[in-house]
């Protein structure tokens, strides 16, 4: 749910030049007046440059596309891949539907919190990491899988030594 | 084995650039399509091909393009349905990996045939790196003459985009998928109008599957007639299945429709059988939504005859001793795997993708997974088994799009094939949580009833 209180003192800096002309060229995809189509497209490049939604840029968002701001929060608050709450910088969501947990994808979940030492939903106290556990990620055959956004790189045939090394060179790459 | 229509070339390096997949014969279709056939010659190819949405509902594909309204000075739509969401569905996701140009074509053929200037490809918002691949791939073919103004010199422009979702399996509905598209929340539209009549914009529209605008590639390239030759009976040309769960080999493994599902699952040319030399104990053959079978009802008809990988043959038998087709998702569950965990989990992924629209679903989605969690962690009641029976009946056909009918099934299937399972769970309660059910009886040889 969007809370009022999730975004007390944030301010929310100007939409950098590239995302600008990004939401540009998506509004361009669609007949003249039918710009809210862009709302979704754009919804995640904010998101991929700010690394959650703010509701000040949600509100700017809905200025930009001239339309009502509870317009864009009732699509933000619809679908699941829209944070409305900051993240850690690595945002692991894995797959917990059936077939996944045929081949151990609570295990993953498991020695992730255990590695973490966070709960889900938590980040980690250097604010790197937070993960939790998300529906069918079409991707059955080779799991148990994971992704991390705003790429959305995936890791297939996880166990738990291959999420534990994951979390190690992404602290690597963090740190350099 | 089956002849390759969709992944002949799959292995063929670089087949997912421009210039690989044109020297295989690729857009050699669309050619054939713009210079030498009317938008209605194109219909009436996919027509004789029968050719059915591969999406999950079957529906004549032909036959839902005849249907497409065309009120003059109105723009018409194809939009291409990539929300891939079904749990045991990941055909999608291969086919735009790893040949994104055949999708492209396919988009190209079913534009000129609806005559849309037009059209999208809805992708699920998880696929991003499918998303920049598909982008590529339209950057590659407007290079090449194949999208933009004046195609091939024929007269005919069109444009395609792709449109990602923000992750949503009711999206994969296609009036859920068409408010998406407008930028609105995923709730599916009461239907009429059906969007052939007034779909994105209120505009005449199509949605198709994925594999199913790939299959009018070869269906065009060779003729509706060579493809309806593939198949059996109503079931015509190849289809994509993804194998996943406890078989030996998983993959996306595209068949001739008619392959005996024993064949199938125990062949090394498909799945390889059960992983770890492990027995099967049930199957879940076209996506979560579809009835479970354990796998002494799934190999063979009542009439004896094996059951084929068929739409007809994987419903024979109706709910009762039957299942579906649906997408193509085939789920296989060793000796080891507990169906009450697995249908509380199916019922989790149901109350949570639930648009909340129709209280039935909303309500009963959440319901449901309730008491599937109780009896898992040992806390239910004997009488839990027709309390969810008749929760699910209430869902079913009670609801605007088939979510419901879609949570429905699987609870519904479940207890109907599984209730000593289900009753284990409640007189063995503290085994439920640490233990295990086990193969039991399900995949004995069924003893024929004797009147």
């Amino acid at each position: 749910m969007l809370r009022v209180e999730d975004t007390p003192n944030y301010t929310t800096a100007a939409f950098s030049p590239s995302l600008l002309a990004e939401m540009a060229d998506m509004v361009s995809r669609y007949p003249e007046g039918k710009q809210k189509s862009a709302l979704l497209p754009i919804l995640h490049a904010v998101q991929a440059e700010q690394g959650w939604l703010s509701a000040e840029a949600m509100d700017r968002v809905a200025e930009y596309l001239r339309i009502e701001s509870i317009e864009v929060y009732e699509v933000a608050t619809f679908y699941t891949m829209y944070f409305l709450r900051p993240q850690g910088k690595y945002m692991l969501e894995v797959c917990r539907t059936g077939p996944c947990c045929l081949v151990g994808a609570e295990k993953i979940m498991d020695q992730i919190e255990q590695t973490l030492g966070v709960k889900e939903g938590e980040i980690t106290p250097d604010g790197l990491f937070s993960w939790r556990g998300v529906e069918c990620l079409a991707a059955c055959g080779f799991g148990p899988v994971l992704q991390i956004g705003p790429e959305y790189t995936f890791y297939e045939k996880l166990t738990p030594e291959s999420v534990n090394q994951l979390i190690s060179d992404l602290k690597v790459k963090a740190n350099n | 084995m089956g002849r390759k229509l969709l992944l002949e070339h799959i292995n063929v390096p670089g087949i997912n650039t421009y210039d690989v997949y044109r020297s295989k014969g690729g857009y050699e279709a669309v050619e054939k399509a713009l210079k030498t056939l009317t938008p209605e010659d194109v219909v009436e190819e996919v027509k004789k091909s029968g050719l059915r949405g591969r999406g999950g509902a079957g529906f004549p594909t032909g036959m839902k393009w005849s249907f497409l309204a065309k009120p003059e000075g109105v723009p018409r739509y194809l939009v291409c349905n990539a929300d891939e969401s079904e749990p045991g569905t990941f055909k999608d996701r291969y086919l735009m990996t790893y040949i994104p140009h055949l999708l492209i074509e396919g988009m190209i053929i079913g534009s000129y045939a609806l005559g849309a200037n037009t059209s999208y490809i809805y992708v699920r918002g998880e696929m991003m790196p499918q998303i920049r691949i598909l982008e590529k791939a339209i950057a590659e073919a407007r290079n090449a003459g194949f999208l933009g103004k004046n195609i091939l010199g024929t007269g005919y422009d069109l444009e395609i985009y792709v449109q990602p979702g923000g992750g949503a399996y009711i999206c994969g509905e296609e009036t859920a998928l068409i408010e998406s598209l407008e930028g609105k929340r995923g709730n599916p539209r009461i239907k009429p109008p059906f969007p052939a009549i007034a779909g994105l914009y209120g505009c005449p529209t199509v949605v198709n599957n994925v594999e199913s605008i790939a299959a009018t590639v070869p269906i065009i390239r060779d003729g509706g007639d060579e493809y309806a030759k593939l198949g059996i009976g109503r079931s015509t040309g190849t289809k994509l299945i993804s194998a996943g769960g406890n078989v030996a080999k998983p993959g996306v493994y595209e068949i001739d429709l008619g392959l005996p599902v024993e064949e199938f699952l125990y062949s090394d040319e498909y799945c390889g059988g059960i992983a770890n030399g492990k027995r099967l104990k049930a199957v879940v053959a076209g996506g979560s939504s579809v009835p479970i079978l354990p796998a002494n009802l799934f190999f063979k008809l009542a009439n004896g005859e094996p059951r084929l990988m068929s739409y007809e043959s994987l419903s024979e038998g109706g709910f009762a001793t039957g299942t579906m087709m649906g997408s193509g998702g085939f789920i296989a569950f060793d000796e080891d795997q507990c169906i009450v965990r697995n249908t509380w989990n199916f019922a989790r992924f149901y109350h949570h993708e639930s648009c909340g629209q129709c209280s039935p679903c909303r309500e009963g989605t959440g319901w449901m997974e309730k008491v599937l969690h109780r009896l898992e962690h040992g806390q239910g009641k004997l009488s839990d088994m027709d309390l969810l029976v008749d929760v699910s009946k209430k869902i079913e056909g009670n609801t605007i799009c088939p979510l419901g009918d879609a949570a429905a099934w699987p609870v519904a299937s479940a207890i109907r094939h599984f209730r000593d399972e289900f009753e284990w769970h409640v007189t063995n309660p503290s085994a439920a949580v640490s233990g295990n059910f086990g193969l039991a009886h399900y995949a004995d040889p069924l003893v024929p009833v004797v009147a």
